[in-house]
């Protein structure tokens, strides 16, 4: 049974999904969904579905969870609408930031293939204590009022990113910076160097968060020099924690909602 | 002077002004027709029948419209970004505003004449906001087309309404978002609805009665002409295949067409097929969508059409407006010229439809090539990959611009922008999204949250950018480019100074060289630019107005 390889289970999925679905039909999801969005989804499913769909997604009767096809959801899109909206037959609307829903539509897509027994949830306590100690994140990033402003703010970065992308961005920094973050150097006129972290940028200026926690802002014609780097001055954690301290970190980083919810 | 005198003296002098002003305010089908003889006025929505948003004004020039200055802005109560382009008749604007509002302006101070209010039906249903991009006019009366897809006379001088029209039903997802175009005696409407399974139509309108003239359904029934591209469903196949796809085949009208007024043709751009995205569910090239259909303007029937995107899946609406240029290339022939969603810049002869340019402006790589007949050799991308012009294409609903002097055709562009496609079924229900799947965005970041646009640009460099294009008609290559940070959904508005208008996602506005691209003036608005600027006179000065955000800004030179 599947614990951690999405790809086997998709792949038998697809398998299963094919043989429902006339021939020509492409895939219908788009890709597969990540060993974390599943088991954060799993979690979900636990505290927030299995009242009424049950354990093995099909006690409500001609409802077959586990099929992770539906007739109404086709298409993941659809799917994320449905649950929004609600059923008028009697499934209540749900209210789910972006990192629930990925986790839920994941989950649904892959529930028959996946083993909730399997999985080792990371502890929030002890990722909070790594964020903070060992893994000198609020080096550069900040949480609620404490840390750095240097890297992005992760205030809300479990309610923003999908459980998947989190645990990616532990492991390969670079491959989850969003573009608009990405680190930039600017030359002026008069030789001076500045360093930062992009926050806009138009046809004719930039505003950025400099080294030194200022927000910066330049007209293009001013400068010398501007250059976008596409690396990330994130380390990757993949070998300097443990996989149950990355699972940790994972659990920390979900709990992360936003101070004003 | 006596007080009987005086009073007679004061009557005749409004008498004057009164015949004066309603003189003035007749707009014939003639100025219609030679609306480039009188450039103080803005008469249709691309500015002149032939549709090049090029005006002979050339008070402001390359070398003083570093000087240019804000006279006046108009700002309505209802948010939301505009896509409308005002009319000017002898000193009044004409604007529309949401959701279907009717203000006359003093086109010098921007003060309300009037305002007229309409409330579109609750059930109206429109794919992508409460858009309507504005008038015609022919005589005193304006005539619009609403969310609920009814065409609306109003009196140009009271803001009163003379008649209303149902074009089409809300019930069904019919609407009407573009301004109509008056030719001759007839107001001419399509209508949108193509995220909803409508089967699409131009209809003409007796502009005097709203009384229907003609309709031509831009989806063949069976038997007609073209039925034959509603290809039966493969025996044992497609559980998905509609039979009656034709039926809620799309086929949209949603920007305004052009006329050509020796042909008595009239040129429209036709919307997606519907469902827009699975190509399974009706067989075939699905005529006349995504296509250029060439109409007699008094009987409504079709005298060619050309498909640029035969069997669309990328929802590559074809309503981009038709440019009409004569003696291209230096030649005798007189064309329609076409800057496409699908990313392709066209040129057919106008007179036959006949194929004569066919050019990538943006990345292509839906297709390859084109045959000799101009159709296009399909090169659809694996599953997961992306595709090149993306879901907004290469250019969209943005006017272009020709100019006469220049010789140049301008597009607004998005460069270097993909979507990925995942067609799904989609059953259809009157009046329900029939779409057929969707596509994504290529984000570089899978489960971040989407990109976004303005004002924090989230997309950067990473997923595209805008563009003003410069092509030479005669071969459809860049002559120059300007290009943007951000995308640009702003129309282009040439001058007689050989100054380029346009505007921008970013908010600013801009002026540039037509000649050479540079930068000669901007402004930030500080609201994404979503419609075309247009140029008007009043006495002897020359204004420059722009829709950005929910306000329409209006610039002039300091007296």
């Amino acid at each position: 049974m599947r614990s951690v390889s999405a790809t086997v289970v998709s792949a038998v999925m697809w398998i299963g999904l094919a043989a429902a679905l006339p021939e020509a039909q492409v895939p219908l999801h788009g890709s597969e969904y990540a060993d974390a969005d599943i088991a954060y989804g799993a979690a979900l499913y636990a505290s927030k579905c299995v009242t009424c769909h049950g354990t093995e997604g099909d006690a409500i009767g001609g409802v077959n969870l586990r099929s992770g096809t539906f007739r109404n959801a086709v298409i993941d899109r659809d799917l994320e609408r449905f649950i929004r909206a609600g059923s008028p037959a009697g499934m209540p609307p749900f209210v789910l930031d972006s990192a629930e829903m990925a986790g839920i539509i994941a989950y649904l897509r892959n529930m028959n293939g996946f083993d909730t027994a399997s999985v080792k949830t990371g502890d929030a306590g002890r990722g909070r204590a790594i964020f903070n100690g060992k893994g000198a994140c609020t080096k550069c990033h900040r949480v609620g009022a404490g840390g750095s402003l240097v890297a992005p703010d992760l205030s809300d970065i479990g309610a923003v990113r999908s459980a998947g992308s989190l645990q990616r961005s532990l492991i390969d920094p670079a491959s989850q910076t969003m573009p608009i973050n990405r680190p930039v150097r600017v030359v002026t006129k008069d030789g001076t160097i500045v360093n930062g972290r992009r926050l806009n940028e138009d046809t004719y200026s930039l505003q950025i968060m400099d080294d030194r926690e200022h927000l910066r802002a330049f007209v293009k014609a001013d400068l010398r020099e501007y250059t976008i780097s596409t690396t990330s001055p994130m380390p990757s954690y993949k070998t300097t924690l443990s996989n149950g301290e990355i699972a940790d970190m994972l659990a920390y980083l979900l709990s992360l909602k936003g101070l004003l919810q | 002077m006596s007080g009987t005198r005086r009073f007679l003296a004061c009557s005749f002098v409004a008498l004057i002004g009164v015949l004066s002003s309603s003189l003035r305010a007749q707009v014939t089908p003639q100025r219609l027709a030679a609306s480039s003889s009188e450039p103080q006025n803005w008469l249709t929505y691309s500015g002149n029948y032939s549709s090049t948003r090029y005006s002979p004004l050339d008070q402001i020039t390359p070398a003083n419209v570093k000087n240019l200055k804000l006279q006046w802005a108009y700002q309505a109560p209802v948010a939301g970004n505009w896509q409308t382009t005002p009319l000017v008749v002898d000193g009044v604007v004409y604007l529309t505003q949401r959701l279907n509002d009717v203000v006359a302006l003093d086109a010098m101070t921007g003060r309300a004449f009037w305002i007229y209010r309409y409330t579109p039906a609750q059930d109206r249903v429109v794919c992508c906001g409460a858009n309507n991009r504005g008038l015609a006019i022919l005589g005193n009366t304006l005539f619009m087309g609403t969310l609920d897809a009814q065409l609306i006379a109003i009196d140009a001088r009271s803001g009163r309404p003379i008649w209303k029209a149902e074009v089409a039903s809300t019930k069904s997802g019919y609407s009407i978002t573009h301004a109509p175009l008056v030719v001759k005696d007839k107001v001419i409407v399509g209508v949108g609805g193509g995220e909803y399974g409508i089967r699409g139509f131009i209809a003409a309108y007796d502009a005097a009665t709203g009384r229907e003239a003609w309709r031509f359904h831009t989806i063949p029934a069976p038997g007609e002409p073209g039925s034959e591209t509603w290809q039966e469903c493969p025996k044992g196949g497609n559980a998905f295949c509609d039979p009656d796809a034709w039926k809620h085949g799309g086929g949209s009208i949603w920007l305004t067409g052009s006329y050509d007024p020796e042909l008595n043709l009239t040129y429209w751009g036709t919307g997606n097929v519907g469902p827009d995205y699975n190509g399974a569910q009706r067989p075939g090239d699905n005529l006349y969508t995504d296509s250029v259909v060439a109409l007699d303007v008094d009987t409504g029937r079709l005298k060619w059409h050309y498909q640029f995107t035969p069997h669309d899946v990328y929802d590559y609406d074809s309503v981009q407006i038709p440019v009409l240029l004569d003696n291209w290339a230096g030649s005798r022939v007189n064309v329609v010229a076409w800057a496409n969603r699908n990313g392709n810049f066209y040129v057919l002869d106008r007179a036959t439809g006949r194929f004569l340019v066919g050019q990538p402006f943006v990345k292509v790589n839906w297709m390859s090539q084109f045959d000799e007949r101009g159709r296009p050799m399909q090169t659809p991308q694996p599953d997961g990959q992306p595709t090149y012009p993306g879901n907004q294409g290469g250019t969209n609903w943005y006017s272009p611009s020709f100019s006469p002097r220049t010789g140049l055709f301008y597009v607004s562009a998005w460069e270097d922008y993909a979507s990925i496609y995942a067609p799904a079924p989609s059953e259809y229900k009157e009046g329900k999204n029939f779409v057929g799947g969707g596509p994504r965005n290529l984000s570089p970041v899978p489960g971040a949250p989407g990109l976004g646009r303005s004002p924090i640009n989230t997309w950067t460099e990473s997923a595209g950018h805008g563009a003003v294009i410069a092509l030479d008609p005669a071969t459809g290559r860049e002559r120059w480019k300007f290009k943007m940070t951000d995308v640009t959904d702003s129309g282009i508005l040439t001058t007689g100074s050989d100054l380029l208008f346009t505007g921008g996602r970013e908010g600013f506005f801009q002026a540039l060289d037509a000649r050479t691209g540079a930068l000669l003036w901007k402004t930030n608005l500080g609201a994404a630019i979503n419609s075309g600027p247009i140029t008007y006179r009043v006495g002897t000065r020359q204004y420059v107005s722009v829709v950005s955000g929910l306000s329409l800004f209006v610039f002039a030179l300091d007296e």
